[in-house]
């Protein structure tokens, strides 16, 4: 009995500890933000940049007596050096491939053939060996990532614009090609017609290579690539190189040359190392290309979503049409239902929507569907603050206080409540976007999608629903 | 100020008539899942306006797809309408090879057509994704308990409103168990996002209101005289604006997407707007009436 006594005083201890620490932090930042016309010009200022950023790009023509004005302006990009460190970005609405139309293939690659401890390295070069064919087929900002999820090993591929599926699917879903060519020699002469860049095939071929490594030269520290050979290829490559001493030997991935080294002795041993002016990327970059060929996944289309892009267009302005009208229902009742206050609640909603369109071209935030879904209900959680805090305000107002005691009590109050439908919120964001990819959970883009705006949504409110509406109410609102 | 609590059973019934139809569909029928979850092939397509062969045969049905695919042994799962010869044929997974043959052999017998949209699923992903949600809710569930228990330092308030919740995903399961029987309309990932969000504002609006009753008993024990139900009304009175209110300017966002809204998104506003409708009234007429219940059992056993 004891024990349990003295385990909810301590809890109850250590909460109020926590509570008040929250309170003091919480009254710090109002210390901080008295005074109201300095928070007043800060709110601004930002809302300035905002605006700046925000504006798409429109062509201004102005013909009027002297001022003559021709010229675009908007859809500025961001280019700034702040404290040397540059700042580069372009800010253009990322739009997903939902909203855009295109191709989204998810690929599993078969690992069974491949060493457990070799598989996330086999998934990688796989990665590239897509990544370089679909840069072959010149699609403008692919999107190319691999998740690991218990044993299944995929490559997730998006595709924005295409609409030739079938040749699109191709190309990606091979195997990849590793081969080892050597130099045409007189008896291979015949064979030198077709072979290209002067190289024939050898038997040599991904299969024979266990794996490529990045290694550093022992003496000078320049990163290298090691090759180790099977027992097979190490003969093979024993024999290549014998033919070969003083000559370039070709490596081809999908018949595209990777890199052609100097043989400069014969190796037995069946471990090689490519050396070179490479740079650590490079390097790496290579023992990618080539583990490709030394681990060759098969891979299987899992899933293929194509989006026409008319659908997308259709419904992206469907949807923001209707959030414009959702959003000026809630602005008439604001005001109408709390008059003065609410215009002031109003604004601050102005001001959270430009914000978080220039968080979202700024992080860059790619925008989905569910996205916008995200941000619509971030946009009724802000909203939730001010009514909290209004509906406090008057309360205090009708026990008889004096409005400017009323102001800063009802903001006081309201925040418990805000701080915790906040944090219950933020758990559920937590979850939803996963962001320690356990694999316990979903890792879906368009759920994680959601979970972005509405998280960025929730954090922006606060900032909105607490500093702006409360600066706003303190400046402009007299009795 | 009114006395909600009076009522208590009155709204345990309306909840129960809520829930139990739903509850029933979804032992009886459960939920149309869509290809997300079941594998399988969409393949929208809206046949092309002037060509010669639309000329010849003036429009086109429902059956003369099923012809075409019957012939080619594919595994048909449903074949919707839409106006303007517009299709949607569901269909069980096709590879690439049998997707040309079908489009040559569509093209040769009725008409050129433009794909609007081809969506594959392999039938593995489905199960996956169903689990990990299961798994997010549950873990979901289970801290936002632990947040409420310790914000209000008695566990009775993080169950209750875990209870609430799941009053919430009830209805909402239900009303699309039945929606599903009676018009068709399937359950995707999108709908698995729509329960997550509508998880996470049950609990934000139930908070809200607990919060107004915390702050009742802390100000107003000495006057009650400890009357638990007293308190609790005084909540409910001073905090119904607020809900109300504050579930209105979500409502309006909602019903604009649902009536205006693009195609792909409307079904999943109205699962949002469903859930907003349930978490609001379950916050004051469920979660609140719970917590009084259980108060009253705690006392008497005592």
């Amino acid at each position: 009995m004891d024990l349990s006594r003295l385990i909810s005083d301590l809890s109850r201890l250590i909460s109020k500890a926590v509570d008040r620490k929250s309170k003091l932090a919480f009254c710090r930042i109002i210390a901080m933000m008295k005074h109201s016309r300095t928070t007043l010009w800060f709110i601004i200022i930002i809302t300035a940049i905002a605006i700046f950023f925000d504006f798409p790009k429109t062509h201004v023509k102005i013909d009027r007596g002297p001022i003559k004005v021709d010229t675009d302006i908007g859809g500025y990009n961001l280019d700034i050096n702040l404290l040397g460190v540059r700042i580069k970005r372009n800010l253009e609405i990322k739009r997903g491939l939902d909203l855009q139309g295109g191709l989204a293939v998810t690929l599993q690659a078969d690992m069974s053939e491949i060493n457990e401890a070799d598989r996330n390295i086999a998934l990688e070069s796989a990665k590239n060996v897509i990544e370089r064919r679909v840069n072959f087929f010149g699609v403008t900002e692919p999107n190319i990532y691999t998740s690991q999820v218990s044993n299944n090993y995929r490559v997730i591929v998006e595709l924005p614009g295409v609409t030739e599926t079938m040749e699109a699917l191709q190309l990606i879903g091979q195997t990849a090609q590793l081969d080892f060519r050597e130099t045409a020699t007189a008896e291979t002469a015949e064979e030198f017609a077709e072979g290209a860049e002067g190289f024939v095939k050898t038997d040599l071929t991904g299969k024979d290579l266990k794996r490529a490594q990045v290694v550093f030269a022992p003496t000078t520290g320049q990163p290298q690539v090691a090759l180790t050979f099977a027992d097979e290829g190490a003969k093979k490559f024993e024999e290549i190189t014998r033919r070969n001493v003083e000559k370039p030997l070709a490596i081809y991935l999908d018949e595209v040359l990777l890199t052609a080294p100097r043989v400069q002795q014969v190796i037995s041993e069946g471990e090689a190392v490519i050396s070179g002016q490479f740079s650590l990327d490079d390097a790496k970059r290579l023992a990618i290309q080539l583990n490709a060929g030394a681990l060759p996944v098969p891979i299987t289309i899992l899933l293929q979503r194509n989006i026409g892009p008319t659908l997308g267009a259709e419904s992206v302005q469907k949807s923001i049409r209707a959030g414009l009208v959702g959003l000026s229902l809630v602005a008439i009742f604001m005001i109408g239902y709390y008059k003065r206050l609410g215009f002031l609640a109003v604004i601050a909603l102005i001001i959270y929507g430009l914000i978080t369109l220039f968080l979202y071209k700024f992080i860059p935030v790619t925008l989905t569907l569910a996205g916008i879904a995200g941000f619509i209900l971030s946009v009724g959680m802000a909203v939730d603050s001010n009514i909290l805090i209004f509906e406090r305000i008057k309360e205090e107002l009708k026990i008889g206080r004096p409005l400017k005691a009323a102001m800063e009590l009802g903001f006081g109050r309201a925040w418990d409540s805000i701080r915790d439908a906040n944090v219950a919120t933020l758990i559920t964001v937590f979850i939803l976007f996963n962001p320690f990819h356990w694999s316990f959970l979903a890792t879906s883009g368009m759920v994680r999608g959601f979970a972005l705006t509405l998280g960025l949504g929730i954090a922006t409110s606060l900032f909105t629903g607490i500093v702006v509406t409360r600066t706003l109410v303190r400046v402009f609102y007299k009795s | 100020m009114i006395d909600f609590i009076r009522y208590k059973w009155l709204y345990f019934l309306i909840s129960a008539m809520v829930i139990l139809p739903g509850v029933f569909s979804l032992v009886k029928w459960g939920l149309k899942p869509s290809i997300d979850f079941t594998g399988g092939t969409i393949w929208e397509i809206a046949t092309a306006e002037n060509t010669e062969k639309s000329t010849e045969n003036a429009e086109i049905k429902k059956g003369d797809w099923q012809k075409i695919l019957e012939e080619k042994q594919v595994e048909v799962i449903s074949i919707e309408e839409k106006p303007e010869e517009h299709f949607i044929l569901r269909l069980k997974a096709i590879d690439d090879a049998k997707k040309e043959e079908l489009t040559s052999a569509f093209r040769d017998n009725l008409k050129d057509f433009t794909e609007i949209r081809y969506e594959l699923v392999g039938p593995t992903l489905g199960r996956e994704l169903l689990v990990k949600t299961i798994t997010g809710v549950v873990l979901a569930a289970f801290l936002i308990l632990l947040y409420v228990a310790y914000r209000f330092k008695d566990k009775m308030y993080g169950i209750c409103a875990i209870l609430a919740m799941f009053h919430d995903t009830l209805v909402l399961l239900g009303s699309f168990s039945l929606l599903g029987h009676f018009f068709n309309v399937e359950v995707d990932t999108l709908y698995v996002t729509a329960v997550l969000t509508i998880l996470s504002f049950s609990v934000h609006d139930t908070i809200v209101v607990y919060d107004r009753i915390r702050e009742s008993i802390k100000k107003n024990l000495p006057v009650s005289g400890g009357d638990f139900t007293f308190l609790v009304n005084k909540a409910i009175n001073e905090t119904l604006t607020r809900s109300i209110n504050n579930s209105l300017t979500i409502i309006f966002m909602l019903l604009a997407l649902v009536i205006l809204g693009g195609v792909t998104i409307r079904w999943f506003a109205a699962a949002l707007l469903i859930g907003i409708i349930t978490g609001t009234y379950s916050s004051t007429f469920t979660a609140t009436p719970l917590l009084v219940l259980w108060h009253e059992l705690k006392s008497r056993k005592r």
